[in-house]
């Protein structure tokens, strides 16, 4: 070999080796002595190496967005609103039904005069969404007429409710302060599911309760006799629906709901004495204004309550404001209700006309309180969200981790070294060269990717360790094997690195190929092993290859060589 | 110069029948465990709470309450089928697993109240240390629903035929289809006899498994090629000698690598098992038992299947050769690079 050549080779290697040593251990600040200092480095690496949630402790969760509920909502909505429309155009509705099975959404109407369904479905689609023939499509058969939600349709809107809820949970995120969360779809598309991440969360029971909070937050009017007559409620369900007089059904322009005062101070939800029983009341449909009118929601101490009573109070932006002045202008001393999330919460008539703000009574604990008006600041869910997958590291179970897993490794490595030294003698010293330098520049590598270090990530490592040396081991041998056969120093050298490299290529490709599969389609803790596996092998080529043969070039350089310590 | 295994001169391929055999009994063995486990109601595989759902709450206690009064507190408050296990590595601590209930179930909540017995949780944020007044701490907790549970199955088989399919690709893109189909069901065979393992000792399969296993097919698949890297350029050296000369020699100069190198790789897998603690006890054992295999079934399953099936198209192709005496139509079958070699060796017996 020319000495030129030995000289660039030798010039690349130190500019690598110091370049990685810097990524792994300096700072990323100007350095000073103190970096330097062993506490210093310590402090650098731990700021430097990106940690995952199993080593540095923190919560993880997957939650789905239930979008069949949205779609369902939607339809159910549609149908009262297009009986409505029907019947404010003057025609007569005989029945119809609402259908929401997952991936079937349909609104049916049941004409009293059948000869009438052009005109009616004219009169519908005029008024209100089902006019819209990308969502809906129309059919009529006899004296039905129907529209059904399109597959591309219930896509869309379902992927839109996805980014909707995650937009939420993420404002929801941010009011409650905290640090660093990771939050993203989840899955195939169609899955409609959101990963959250938060390192250092220990007890993500509170977390978890405001985000499912839905919130739908709706003013209703609540059908009774005026004040002074208390409100009417119902013992059951039953006999709330049999006061409609309309043969047991409910009629479109009415809802019948449970009526519950929230009493979040019971320590047993089920203690008959603490908390009042469950009564039913009918409101009107639709509500008068529904959450996302809100502009500002707050928890304040009860007025009149006990000292650690809170409710909370909240204010309108200016369309929903009028809207509401309105309405209670012309319904003073009739009953108002505020429901939340489909149950009714406080009942209470209207003294005078109010603009633009309300309280949402009962007695809510500071806490509870203030979580629920952050929930309603966020805005509401288009749907409901239910956790798939809930993992929580604590930050001492994740010490223990890496405390076992850095153990391993040290000890693989001990023992890999200790082999080659005494195996390939002087050789082996090449090896152990090639396999320190893979070890920092792989950590270099994980830095510069941003990847983030996981236990299955410490356990690509060790197998990197393994698999480093059985390219020396494949090269050494190969080079045994020349010089066995008679070969020259020089010769054999060159031989065995040219013939096990082809070698070397197609081990190292395979792994590659199914680790970036693993990379690509698998989730957390399997990526972080795919991922230090795929870094290290890629980076074994240079140290493991090219940098061994460099120190066999300078070896031969530096004398003739008769014999090779191998 | 310190060696072993230099200059051996083993018939291997003579063993091929005593090879296969043994693989087929094990795989057998690994099957029928899952079988007969399935058939007498239990369950063939010990699934972890990431492929059947569930919760693992990992607890540090002060003074840790034997298994048995842990599992009565737990009873009592409702986790009937809950499993106490000890970790072997800290006897302060233990996992609790509650197996999937009905929607609404809460397993971390029922475990939190059976640990209530023993005493205090110590606050959020602060240590067990630091709290006198705690007798206990939740240090982690593993919570899948039975969708994700499904989910993260259904992916990690996905994944894994995924991977095989992509090395068979492209080892029959740098070698030949048959050589590569013989790669793959010698890594299918790893896989088989490891799960076979983990029906058998009935070791739990957690996403980490799956990821050993993974990495099993990539080392496979690594030492398979380190064969046929060698018999290819065997033939490209010895043009006379037979397949099955060229495929013994190549195992017999290659042997002493696979030793060493796959012992190195078997000794930082047993430096795992021994000190990579108990998280990683499963994933450590898959690659134990599949380092194992992964080696044995390069010399004894995958080179033998190679060269049986080369033979097999080689005899097919002269038989063409003959019939049709024109050597171009050869062509049609198998692939042109076999058809080419089938002309070189068809003056000659197979071995």
């Amino acid at each position: 070999m020319k000495k030129k050549n030995l000289l660039t080779r030798v010039i690349i290697i130190a500019i690598v080796t110091v370049v990685g040593i810097y990524l792994v251990i300096g700072p990323r600040h100007r350095p000073s002595l103190k970096d330097f200092t062993w506490s210093g480095i310590k402090q650098t690496l731990k700021s430097n190496i990106h940690l995952g949630l199993d080593l540095q402790g923190g919560s993880h969760l997957v939650m789905r967005v239930k979008t069949e509920e949205y779609l369902k909502r939607l339809t159910e909505e549609n149908y009262t609103a297009a009986q409505n429309a029907a019947k404010d155009a003057g025609f007569e509705i005989k029945g119809g039904q609402a259908n929401a099975s997952p991936g079937n959404y349909r609104v049916a109407l049941q004409l009293a005069d059948p000869s009438k369904a052009t005109e009616v479905k004219e009169a519908v689609q005029k008024k209100i969404e089902l006019g819209d023939s990308n969502v809906w499509s129309y059919a009529s058969s006899g004296d039905t007429i129907s529209w059904t939600m399109t597959q591309s349709a219930q896509r869309t809107l379902s992927d839109n409710a996805t980014t909707q809820a995650l937009n939420i949970i993420d404002s929801r995120i941010n009011a409650l302060g905290i640090a660093e969360p990771t939050l993203q779809t989840h899955g195939a598309q169609s899955s409609h599911q959101i990963l959250l991440q938060m390192p250092g969360v220990q007890d993500p029971e509170r977390v978890k309760r405001i985000l499912q909070g839905e919130s739908r937050l709706e003013l209703v009017h609540v059908i009774s006799p005026p004040s002074p007559a208390p409100h009417t409620t119902y013992a059951t369900e039953a006999e709330a629906i049999a006061s409609l007089g309309s043969a047991g059904t409910v009629p479109p322009n009415r809802r019948v709901l449970p009526y519950q005062e929230r009493n979040d101070k019971t320590a047993d939800a089920n203690d008959p004495n603490q908390q009042k029983p469950k009564q039913w009341v009918v409101v009107e449909l639709p509500a008068i204004i529904d959450g996302s009118e809100l502009r500002n929601a707050s928890a304040i101490p009860a007025q009149g309550g006990r000292a650690d009573d809170y409710e909370i109070n909240f204010s309108l932006k200016k369309a929903g404001a009028e809207k509401f002045g309105a309405w209670t202008g012309s319904h003073i001393n009739e009953y108002m209700g505020v429901v939340l999330n489909g149950e009714v919460k406080s009942i209470a008539y209207i003294r005078s006309q109010i603009f633009d703000s309300g309280q949402i009574t009962g007695r809510f604990t500071k806490q509870s309180a203030e979580d629920l008006a952050l929930t309603l600041r966020s805005g509401a869910l288009p749907a409901p969200i239910e956790y798939l997958e809930e993992r929580t590291v604590g930050p001492s179970l994740g010490q223990d981790s890496i405390r076992a897993g850095v153990r391993a490794s040290l000890v693989g490595l001990a023992l890999v070294v200790v082999f080659m030294l005494f195996y390939y003698r002087g050789s082996g010293v090449n090896a152990v060269v090639a396999l320190l330098l893979n070890m920092i520049l792989m950590l270099a590598g994980l830095i510069v990717f941003g990847a983030t270090l996981t236990l299955p990530g410490i356990a690509g490592i060790i197998l990197t360790i393994g698999m480093a040396v059985d390219s020396n081991v494949l090269i050494f041998e190969r080079i045994r094997e020349e010089l066995r056969s008679g070969k020259t120093v020089p010769s054999a050298v060159d031989l065995g690195f040219d013939r096990a490299f082809i070698t070397i290529i197609d081990t190292h490709v395979t792994t590659i190929i199914s680790s970036l599969f693993l990379f690509v389609f698998g989730t957390g803790p399997i990526r972080g092993f795919a991922v230090t596996l795929v870094i290290g092998l890629l980076i074994n080529l240079f140290s493991a290859v090219y940098v061994s043969r460099t120190i066999f070039i300078w070896l031969l350089s530096r004398k003739k060589m008769e014999t090779l310590s191998i | 110069m310190f060696q072993i295994l230099h200059d051996v001169n083993i018939d291997w391929l003579r063993h091929r029948r005593w090879f296969i055999g043994a693989s087929v009994v094990l795989m057998l063995a690994g099957l029928g465990s899952a079988v007969i486990r399935q058939a007498t109601g239990r369950q063939p595989f010990n699934l972890g709470v990431d492929f059947k759902g569930g919760t693992v709450v990992t607890a540090r206690f002060r003074q840790k309450p034997s298994d048995d009064a842990i599992r009565n507190a737990l009873t009592e408050k409702g986790a009937r089928d809950a499993v106490v296990q000890p970790v072997t590595d800290r006897p302060d601590t233990v996992l609790i697993k509650v197996p999937l209930e009905g929607e609404g179930q809460d397993g971390r909540k029922k475990v939190k109240d059976a640990l209530n017995t023993f005493g205090a949780e110590s606050a959020p944020g602060t240590e067990l240390e630091a709290d006198q007044n705690a007798a206990y701490k939740i240090i982690g907790t593993d919570a899948v629903g039975a969708v994700a549970g499904a989910q993260l199955r259904n992916k990690a088989i996905a994944v894994t035929l995924a991977a095989l399919v992509g090395i068979l690709v492209y080892i029959a893109f740098r070698f030949e289809w048959t050589y590569g189909a013989a790669a793959v069901i010698a890594v299918f065979h790893d896989v088989l006899v490891t799960l076979g393992f983990f029906s058998i000792f009935q070791w739990e399969i957690s996403l980490t498994v799956i990821a050993a296993l993974l990495t099993l097919v990539g080392f496979s698949v690594n030492d398979t090629i380190v064969v046929f890297d060698r018999i290819r350029e065997n033939r490209k050296l010895h043009r006379r000698d037979s397949l099955y000369k060229v495929t013994n020699d190549s195992i017999n100069q290659t042997l002493s690598r696979t030793v060493i190198a796959n012992g190195l790789v078997f000794l930082s897998v047993f430096a795992l098992v021994l000190f990579g603690g108990d998280v990683l006890r499963h994933f450590s054992l898959a690659l134990f038992v599949g380092v194992i295999f992964g080696t044995y079934s390069s010399i004894a399953v995958a080179s033998p299947i190679m060269v049986w099936w080369e033979q097999r198209l080689e005899a097919a192709n002269r038989e063409m050769a003959l019939s049709f005496n024109q050597p171009r139509v050869m062509k049609a079958t198998g692939t042109a690079k076999s058809a080419k070699r089938s002309l070189r060796d068809a003056s000659k017996p197979l071995h």
